[in-house]
């Protein structure tokens, strides 16, 4: 039987309005200068995915040259060059201008303050801002890598980007650098919109946890940006006065640079990855009919990640020629790293316990994010193993663990958040079909693409190589197939997304039967999100009978 | 077996030191794969057995300290136990015995170039005696680079401006691949080259004329065949080809006799001791439209290396 998940077409007393934030003030320029959340939510959601599809484009044409030992696409041959400026682009262009804006961008900033049940964040004009500094920023760092052919790779590893022939790297640093004071901004809104916006009767423990993990994030991205913005000093000042900082040419070290680089990038993994975490704290016990098991513990676990985020640093930097000891202690800290990310799967695996589990789109997609995220996060382990990562930092191995975080857990997650929130976002419903179909293809394209890389990168296959042994051809092979599947399933999204967009406004306000405030007002929401104030009376994914519910996690 | 095992994921064993951190490795994929089918089979089951069923009212489960406690706790415990794991197996990797034979490395973009203790030296061409240990003293002449020997399990990076090592006994004879493993620009993917584990006497042996290999060559008379291993292995290939080309350096087809003009605008006729003169001194006589960037392998080639390039040379009409 097809499950009724809402009471009725609309919420209180109000049918759809008439007027909703997308049809009122339509002109380019209202849309350019609106300082509406929701707006700007899917201006970033255009930006974002506009990205997506160019970063996914080179990583379909990556694959297809390390296909063959031929190195060619559709059988133009590619220099090693040429593949060092592609892999380059695909990294920088997916790390600063897809991952890290796309969840705190563009869903938090569509749901975050309706979830709070605010008008709008606490600094409209500064969230529409920091929408501009990110367009800055991404149009500065993809014209400097394309047009200054830089082929350092997003890390940036001086002293080879600090050689002569890497002019760009310096404006490219200065896009992340703009592109990071984006993500301060959106940060600092965050901050005091959980702040001082929440609806009256809400408690921090009443917040949804969607709150609580971006509120994680937030902290982690006020306090490590301003780290890249030193680094980018020092490379300025060691260019222009020949003062030795990381060129060893001058005297400097190199390995300082690895230091300064990943103590603001490793705190980025977690900008990255508690976002979908916090969207799958909201799928789950929504589509389990069954409030949160450890609700608490969930939201510490949120707070803890972010903190033993600044401390792991060195565990990118094994091989690298930081001290043994320095070796030793980052080993131990990064183990801490399990205990709350494995915290958290527990919980959601007890809440679907004796749930009443409606296997919707969105819960499809979480399904799928707990199974890619086990992945990732044991072979995790293996990373933080001292003497097993000898062996295989530097291989695909850990191309493809960042890979199954990055993408098979946060683009998971984000994708299972999009269709939960379409309706809201769009008034429309999607296709059931359409969506659980393309979950099924990325799920599939998914593990086609990266299990062989594990194969591969234990067994010996460097990253970032041009050319390979003869022995890993078949795994190469293998895995360009599996993206071309992966590739089908994103096109897949876009069809059934856009295809629901050619109906009238059909979705309800509550599609899902869900139990935080963005649900309360109309589908898409008026321009000034509620009707009226909303009071909160009972906690996030209380689903006890209307008499029992209350408040108090 | 080995699929079952999961050995299946790791390369060939070469040293004792494989073998302690494959163990290591065995071990936490184990853990994995009992976790990760449970976790999969623990949500796929609870999404079948708790399907919607319209009416079902679900129990306020909000938490239970004892299981948080359990599920916080063992994990914490199982990670404290395969940090040390790891880091009894760094120990090893870490702290090189006293007695190792030391070869110095230097990276540069992009080859390896080797030195032994008695000066001899080799480029992307390594040579170590069986059982006994080794330990490497790299540095970099340009960027960063990375000594990866996959079946040894061992790998460190090479920097400019300092020092790094590692170390290993290799324990089995034969070649092994080694690879630069951290990225260093356009032929990052190019620099590495094979490690000969022989027997003490062998390695003798190669110190002292080039090895066994080289008087297989010798018995059958082949010099082409012996300098076309050379122009591959000593680098020569990164800069000349033998197709009629022209790259970073002069093609070599046809060279042998042909009439050279120089920079300076004098011309010769290129003949054996041209050829021999223009490796070991590159920069003498610079050939009309080239840098003068060949490094000299003054001390990198052997007397019969020299002679097995020179009739590879001629060999190419
Ligand atoms: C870094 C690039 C490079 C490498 C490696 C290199 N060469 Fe050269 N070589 C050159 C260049 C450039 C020239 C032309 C300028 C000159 O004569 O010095 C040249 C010239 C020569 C010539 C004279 C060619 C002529 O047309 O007259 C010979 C012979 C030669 N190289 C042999 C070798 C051998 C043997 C090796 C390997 C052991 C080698 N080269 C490795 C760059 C290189
Ligand atoms: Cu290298």
């Amino acid at each position: 039987m097809e499950p009724v998940l809402t009471s009725g077409q609309h919420v209180g007393d109000h049918p759809r309005p008439e007027k909703n934030y997308l049809n009122e003030n339509t002109r380019v320029w209202d849309w350019m200068t609106t300082v509406d959340h929701k707006r700007i939510g899917l201006m970033y959601l255009v930006g974002s995915l506009f990205f997506f599809l160019i970063g996914g484009m080179l990583a379909l044409m990556l694959r297809l040259v390390l296909m063959t030992p031929q190195h060619t696409m559709f059988g133009i041959a590619v220099d090693a060059e040429m593949y060092n400026r592609m892999f380059t682009l695909h990294g920088a262009i997916m790390v600063f201008l897809f991952i890290i804006p796309a969840i705190p961008g563009s869903l938090t900033n569509f749901v975050l303050p309706l979830m709070l049940g605010a008008k709008d964040v606490a600094f409209p004009k500064l969230n529409l801002a920091s929408f501009y500094v990110y367009v800055a920023g991404a149009i500065m760092a993809v014209s400097s890598i394309v047009i200054g052919a830089v082929d350092t790779g997003w890390t940036f590893y001086t002293p080879y980007s600090s050689s002569s022939s890497q002019t760009a790297v310096a404006s490219m640093t200065m896009a992340a650098f703009i592109l990071g004071f984006s993500s301060i901004l959106t940060g600092l809104n965050f901050i005091a919109t959980v702040h001082k916006l929440r609806a009256p009767g809400m408690g921090w423990f009443d917040m949804p946890l969607f709150i609580w993990g971006m509120y994680s994030t937030a902290v982690i991205q006020i306090l490590a940006t301003p780290v890249l913005a030193i680094t980018l000093v020092l490379l300025a000042i060691e260019k222009t006065f020949h003062i030795g900082i990381f060129d060893p040419k001058y005297g400097g070290d190199p390995v300082l640079f690895q230091h300064f680089f990943w103590f603001y990038s490793h705190p980025a993994v977690y900008i990255m990855i508690l976002p979908g975490m916090a969207i799958i704290s909201e799928l789950i016990p929504t589509f389990s009919k069954k409030t949160i098991f450890g609700y608490r513990a969930i939201a510490y676990s949120s707070v803890s990640l972010a903190l033993v985020s600044f401390i792991v640093w060195g565990h990118h930097m094994f091989v690298a020629g930081q001290s043994q000891l320095a070796n030793v202690v980052f080993s131990a800290l990064t183990f801490l790293v399990a205990i709350p990310s494995g915290v958290k799967v527990f919980n959601w695996l007890t809440t679907m316990y004796k749930g009443n589990i409606v296997l919707k789109t969105p819960m499809w997609f979480a399904i799928a994010f707990l199974i890619l995220f086990a992945i990732g996060g044991l072979t995790g382990i293996f990373l933080g193993t001292l003497s097993t990562n000898i062996h295989l930092t530097d291989t695909y191995f850990v191309v493809a663990h960042f890979h199954y975080v990055m993408m098979g857990s946060t683009v998971t997650a984000f994708l299972g958040g999009l269709y939960y929130w379409w309706p809201k976002m769009t008034g429309r419903m999607f296709s059931e079909k359409g969506g659980k179909i393309s979950c099924a293809l990325w799920f599939i394209g998914f593990n086609a693409t990266f299990i062989p890389q594990f194969i591969m990168g234990s067994q010996g296959m460097p990253r970032r190589y041009y050319n390979y042994l003869d022995q890993f051809q078949p795994f190469h092979a293998f895995s360009t197939v599996g993206s071309w599947i992966l590739g089908l399933s994103l096109f897949t999204v876009a069809g059934v997304l856009l295809a629901s967009l050619r109906k009238p406004a059909d979705a309800p306000d509550d599609p899902w039967g869900g139990t935080t405030l963005e649900w309360k007002t109309s589908s898409p929401p008026i321009t000034h999100n509620f009707h009226d104030q909303p009071v909160l009376e009972r906690e996030p994914y209380d689903y006890r009978p209307a008499g029992m519910a209350g408040k108090g996690h | 077996m080995n699929w079952l095992t999961g050995r299946f994921m790791l390369p060939p064993q070469g040293s004792a030191f494989a073998d302690q951190v494959d163990t290591t490795f065995l071990g936490i994929y184990w853990l994995s794969v009992v976790l990760f089918w449970g976790i999969t089979l623990t949500t796929l089951y609870f999404a079948w057995r708790y399907q919607y069923k319209a009416g079902r009212v679900t129990p306020h489960q909000t938490h239970n300290t004892t299981l948080e406690i359990l599920w916080s706790v063992i994990p914490l415990l199982i990670c404290v136990g395969l940090f040390f794991w790891g880091l009894n197996g760094y120990m090893k990797y870490a702290v090189a015995p006293g007695d190792a034979m030391e070869i110095s490395v230097t990276g540069k973009q992009w080859l390896w170039e080797f030195t032994y203790p008695d000066g001899s030296k080799t480029i992307n061409d390594m040579h170590v005696p069986v059982n006994k240990p080794v330990r490497l003293v790299m540095t970099s002449e340009d960027v960063l680079h990375d000594f990866f020997v996959p079946d040894m399990r061992v790998k460190m990076d090479v920097i400019p401006g300092r020092y790094t090592q590692v170390w290993f006994t290799p324990t089995v004879l034969g070649a092994h691949t080694f690879t630069c493993a951290e990225y260093c620009g356009k032929d990052h993917s190019g620099m590495k080259g094979i490690m000969t584990v022989e027997k003490q006497e062998d390695f003798d042996k190669f110190l002292a004329t080039g090895g066994t290999e080289w008087e297989t060559y010798r018995d059958s008379g082949d010099w082409a065949g012996w300098g076309k291993l050379q122009y591959e292995r000593k680098g020569c290939n990164s800069c000349h080809s033998v197709d009629g080309t022209s790259s970073k350096g002069p093609t070599w087809k046809g060279l042998f006799g042909k009439t050279e003009t120089l920079g300076t605008g004098t011309t010769l006729v290129v003949d054996d001791a041209y050829l021999q003169e223009s490796m070991l001194q590159p920069n003498a006589k610079v050939v009309k439209g080239f840098e003068p960037i060949m490094p000299t392998f003054q001390g990198l080639l052997r007397n019969h290396e020299i002679k097995g390039l020179v009739a590879y040379i001629q060999s190419l009409k």
